[in-house]
């Protein structure tokens, strides 16, 4: 008996005649619709809904489910074995899409459907846990059966991996953004009305440029699009100074340097908006001090374009400084010592050598600027006014008083066309082509020292926008202990008791605080989403470094691309596709873990690409030669030597979760409430002591949380006992 | 407890492997006896490497079968293949002991914990290595490593055993000896054994039977003592050995033999190898070669170009009427300078018409 084949048969035949087969209400651990089970026509398995309640489209999921029980005693290599399996597969997977699609929440989906068959009496809702177990059987026997075609060396679990990678991918990736462009085209009662498109995408509040011209705002494109370059520009700069600052000076606090780069990755962005009102707001410290030396009044100048700018670029400044600190340590010493021995003075040197080498990485350092600010949604959400971006308007359509999902679709269009072209532009010219000045050969030069300008440029820009970032800092830190920032400065522990109070009530310990709902959620939801994140990258990045298949570059595309989709995109995405069968899942925790696992499951890939391309290969295919299976092979051999990118990948997911804003604010319900929505629903109400001492908790979990992880996954094992090693040879233990 | 060896036969049919457009391996046909080591030999991108891989299950094959005791099982993954493979970098896994190494293979097909210990054991025992259980792979000398990658492939008691150029990361002196062990190991246990290396006199020294590959195919497949005196070509005649190349011409054929005559002059009596008369072409080990300093133009003759003391012989280049000649000899008295006239007689063995005149 082929036992991966039986055991996916298995699977499939619990799901069709054993589980529910359409979601049942309030998870299946709840147990509450085993009342209803089996007879009843919410909790039957697919096949007493045929049986007894005349639900015929689910019948045909027999035949696929029968075939393979006759070949299951053949051997592999039986070609009528790999054909039932491929056939029985798809087969099967077009039935169960099939059936999802056309019929819904009342009756035909489509009206030519219904126009053919008749009206529909029934009905059906989002699909359960039988279906799910039933359309994963599918899915691993077409892999089983292209397994035993000889594909990938005939090795089901690489094959079944491929096949779920992109099944996934396809479910909540594309998927979402499929029904982005359908619903673009849909009134809200899901007409198809084609020049509404047209009206809504040329519409003037879009692309209106009346702000040249007069007092009125530009579109919200415009806006978009203004600030990411901006955006991009200053953050190029600064990063570029901190860089310099950081490996071509006498700069001694260059530790501090590094710190302010992990800074970013543990700030939910718009906490640094929140500290900017806490400066400049209306009633900040620096507004107070302008109107207390001039005598006028401000009011609310930072809201709008200067807000979103300050606040965009002291969160991502530290992420070009990543990226450029790579590329100026990159130059090769030898090319700036060889322009010197050919007489070029340092400046010279500076701006015909070391800059354009440089080049690349400034292009790459913009462009991860650009799309970080058009996908930002926090800090225009704080900080905006009257100026509106794509991101919240996207938002504002969706949750605002127009509810219009086809200007939300619209919007969410040009904002992905804007991001996924910069997405584009980044692999096309930087992707492939390295400017790596780093040779392998020892390269023991010495950096030539800056031109005198530069430097004093480089201090110039770079130690006051440091400074700057220190006091946003010491604002997050410390602004939750005052009692109304800028009116009422006496001290108090107010807002952190109102958040995390713990009474003794008459059931023993009650966490009355109101953060306490959303802070455990939060930790819940990141908790359960890491693991499974840094799991589906790391499959993914084996699967790209470690096999060779058919269509490997559209995979790779496919599973790096939901890093170019910005969140509010993903969102809205979200809300139209899986609010109505054949997959409801708004409102649940559920639908928040698989948001973070797609949005974030690039960093798992990227740190996984980067640890294994370090592994050698024979190691692999030595566990594959010894008689293990490819499962094993990953559990035992590659999973162990990756430990640090494991560590790396569960960090990152841990908290991108913890931060994220801009999907999460759509995808949150009373009962999923995330800490990061419940701190902008605050910052609204202008409750800013509660929601900056709420934003300091988080990053003080974040850290313990890493440092904790550290602690448990731990240190690899390879190096152990260097000392033994030297005693061994030194006692002249048998060699050779 | 002892490890055996469970021999079966591996048998190509047509096998071929495409990267795209690259053509890796194209059609090969050959086949291992049970109990035979058989190396495949080559210069580097000769498809040698790709043909090893096939037989392990780390590349599917194009097209064509590949069978191993009789089973075809061209379709079958690495791990259901009951064959094992020591690869050039040993593979070792660095973050397991070497215990832990050797036992990988069995704790993974689900044998007991007992017998794995015992077998391990046996294997390391097997190597010279009892007692190195517990250290890591980083703690071992590279001859150790290497013990280690046999042990762990033979306690797995595979029915063929893959080497990847196995001595290629060892030190010249070790190499010599670590050849030896392998053969010895091999022999003693009648291990169906495949081995992969570029290194003529490492193929030589160990094999039944050497198969020389080029550009994806088989050049040519024998005994080592029948490729290095009868070379079917130019490129296995200059691979396996030096050899002068020389034109000649075929003039009759008796029983096996055949009257060739070199340079007009000469007359030798050489296999025929099937060949019709007419121009041939012969080659020429060096150390074939006997010279004689003579100033007299009989037979054929030559004039020494270069001629270099190596210690156990003295090489030669010699400019002749038949092109340039590289002469190596063992048996020399005295050294014949530079720019001597030289007589050049052909020994018996060391001379061979080459089957394929292209």
């Amino acid at each position: 008996m082929n036992r991966p084949a039986a055991l996916w048969l298995a699977v499939g035949w619990g799901g069709f005649a054993l589980l529910p087969w359409y979601g049942v209400e309030d998870g299946l651990w709840s147990f509450a619709w085993l009342f209803d089970y089996p007879a009843g026509a919410d909790a039957a398995p697919a096949l007493l809904q045929v049986l007894l309640f005349g639900r015929w489209w689910l019948a045909p999921m027999v035949l696929p489910l029968a075939a393979p029980l006759v070949v299951l005693w053949r051997r592999r290599s039986d070609p009528l074995f790999s054909t039932v399996l491929l056939t029985a597969g798809s087969f099967g997977t077009v039935c169960f899409l099939v059936q999802g699609f056309a019929i819904g929440l009342g009756g035909w989906e489509y009206a030519t459907l219904e126009a053919f068959f008749g009206p529909l009496a029934d009905r059906q809702f989002g699909m359960g846990y039988g279906a799910l177990l039933v359309s994963a059987s599918f899915l691993f026997l077409f892999a089983q059966g292209i397994a035993a075609r000889g594909a990938i060396n005939g090795d089901g679990f690489v094959v079944g991996s491929i096949a779920l990678v992109m099944a996934l991918v396809a479910a909540f990736i594309f998927f979402p953004v499929v029904r982005i462009l359908a619903s673009a085209f849909q009134d809200n009662d899901y007409n198809f009305v084609p020049y509404l498109f047209v009206e809504k995408l040329f519409s003037r509040d879009i692309w209106g440029v009346g702000c040249l011209t007069a007092n009125v705002n530009c579109g919200v494109a415009w806006n978009s699009l203004f600030m990411a370059i901006v955006v991009g520009v200053s953050t190029t700069v600064l990063g570029l100074a901190f860089a310099l600052l950081a490996t071509r000076t006498g700069f001694r606090a260059k530790r501090l340097l590094r710190l302010l780069s992990v800074l970013p990755i543990i700030t939910p962005p718009f906490v640094i908006g929140l500290a900017i009102i806490l400066l400049f707001g209306a009633s900040g410290t620096v507004t107070q001090a302008i109107e207390a030396i001039t005598g006028t009044t401000p009011g609310r100048y930072i809201y709008g374009l200067p807000g979103i700018w300050l606040a965009q670029t002291l969160a991502f400044t530290p992420i070009a400084f990543l990226v450029l600190i790579g590329v100026v340590e990159g130059v090769s010493p030898s090319m700036e010592e060889a322009s010197q021995t050919l007489r070029a003075s340092n400046w010279r040197t500076f701006t015909t050598v070391s800059l354009p080498l440089m080049r690349p990485g400034l292009a790459n350092a913009f462009l991860v600027g650009f799309i970080e600010s058009l996908a930002d949604f926090g800090n225009p959400l704080v900080l905006g006014g009257n100026f509106d971006v794509l991101s919240t308007s996207i938002f504002f359509a969706i949750v605002g008083a127009q509810n219009d999902q086809g200007r939300a679709a619209v919007l969410a269009i040009i904002l992905l066309a804007f991001t996924l072209t910069a997405f584009w532009a980044q692999h096309r010219w930087l992707g492939h082509k390295s400017y790596a000045t780093v040779t392998g050969k020892g390269d023991a030069g010495l950096h030539v020292a800056l031109p005198r300008r530069v430097t004093w440029l480089v201090y110039g820009s770079a130690l006051p926008w440091a400074g700057l970032t220190a006091v946003i800092y010491f604002m997050i830190m410390f602004g939750g202990f005052v009692e109304l920032w800028g009116r009422d400065h006496s001290l108090t522990l107010r807002h952190y008791i109102d958040a995390f109070s713990i009474t003794t009530g008459a059931g023993g310990l009650v966490w009355s605080g109101a953060a306490w709902n959303s802070f455990w959620t939060t930790i819940y939801i990141s908790l359960v989403s890491a693991p499974l994140t840094a799991a589906v990258g790391l499959l993914t990045a084996w699967l790209l470094i470690r096999q060779k298949f058919a269509g490997q570059e559209a995979f790779e595309f496919g599973t790096m691309l939901s890093f170019a989709i910005p969140g509010t995109v993903i969102g809205v995405g979200y809300i139209l596709a899986f609010n109505v069968p054949p997959i409801e899942l708004t409102g649940t925790g559920i639908i928040l873990v698989i948001c973070f696992i797609f949005r974030n499951m690039p960093v798992g890939v990227r740190a996984g690409i980067a640890a294994m391309t370090q592994i050698d290969k024979s190691l692999d295919e030595a566990s594959l030669t010894l008689g293990a299976s490819s499962f094993a092979t990953v559990r035992k051999v590659v999973l162990p030597l990756l430990r640090p990118a494991v560590i790396a990948a569960l960090v990152f997911s841990f908290v991108r979760a913890m931060t994220a804003i801009s999907a999460v604010i759509f995808l949150v319900s009373a009962n999923y409430d995330m800490a990061t929505s419940y701190i902008i629903g605050r910052v609204e109400n202008g409750d800013y002591g509660l929601s900056i001492a709420y934003s300091s908790v988080l990053i003080v979990v974040m850290v313990v949380v890493i440092l904790l992880i550290q602690l448990v996954v731990g240190q690899r094992r390879i190096g152990r006992r260097d000392e033994a090693v030297n005693v061994a040879f030194g006692a002249g233990g048998a060699v050779g | 407890m002892s490890i055996k060896g469970q021999a079966a036969a591996v048998r190509f049919d047509g096998v071929s492997k495409h990267y795209g457009p690259v053509v890796a391996v194209n059609r090969i046909s050959f086949e291992v006896q049970a109990g035979d080591l058989v190396t495949l030999l080559g210069p580097s991108g000769c498809g040698k490497t790709t043909t090893l891989r096939l037989i392990a299950g780390l590349e599917m094959p194009t097209s064509g079968s590949v069978f191993i005791g009789g089973d075809d099982v061209s379709r079958l993954p690495a791990s259901a293949r009951d064959v094992s493979m020591v690869f050039q970098s040993y593979a070792l896994f660095p973050h397991m002991t070497v215990f832990e190494n050797v036992s990988y293979g069995l704790s993974v097909s689900g044998v007991a914990k007992a017998e794995t210990r015992d077998r391990a054991e046996e294997g390391l025992k097997l190597v010279g290595l009892s007692g190195y259980g517990e250290r890591l792979p980083s703690e071992l000398s590279g001859g150790q490593q290497q013990r280690v990658a046999v042990a762990r492939a033979l306690v797995l008691e595979p029915t063929v055993l893959l080497f990847d150029e196995p001595l290629s990361n060892l030190d010249a002196k070790l190499r010599r000896r670590v050849r030896e062990e392998i053969r010895e190991l091999q022999q003693s246990l009648g291990l169906t054994t495949v081995y992969v290396t570029h290194d003529q006199e490492e193929a030589l020294a160990v094999s039944d039977r050497i198969i020389v590959m080029r550009n994806a195919e088989i050049a040519q497949e024998g005994v080592p003592n029948e490729l290095y005196e009868a070379p079917r070509d130019t490129f296995v005649a200059d691979f396996i050995g030096d050899a002068n190349v020389i034109d000649a011409e075929l003039v009759q054929r008796d029983g096996d033999y055949a009257t060739v005559r070199v340079g007009g002059h000469v007359d030798l009596r050489l296999p025929h190898r099937d060949l019709p008369a007419g121009p041939v072409r012969i080659a020429v080990r060096p150390e074939a070669i006997g010279l004689e300093a003579s100033e007299e133009e009989a037979g054929l003759t030559g004039t020494v170009t270069q001629s270099t003391y190596v210690g156990n012989h003295v090489e030669y280049t010699l400019d002749t009427g038949l092109g340039e000649m590289f002469v190596a000899d063992y048996q020399y008295d005295a050294l014949i300078p530079a720019g001597s006239r030289v007589q050049i007689a052909f020994r018996d063995r060391g001379v061979t018409l080459l089957e394929n005149q292209t």
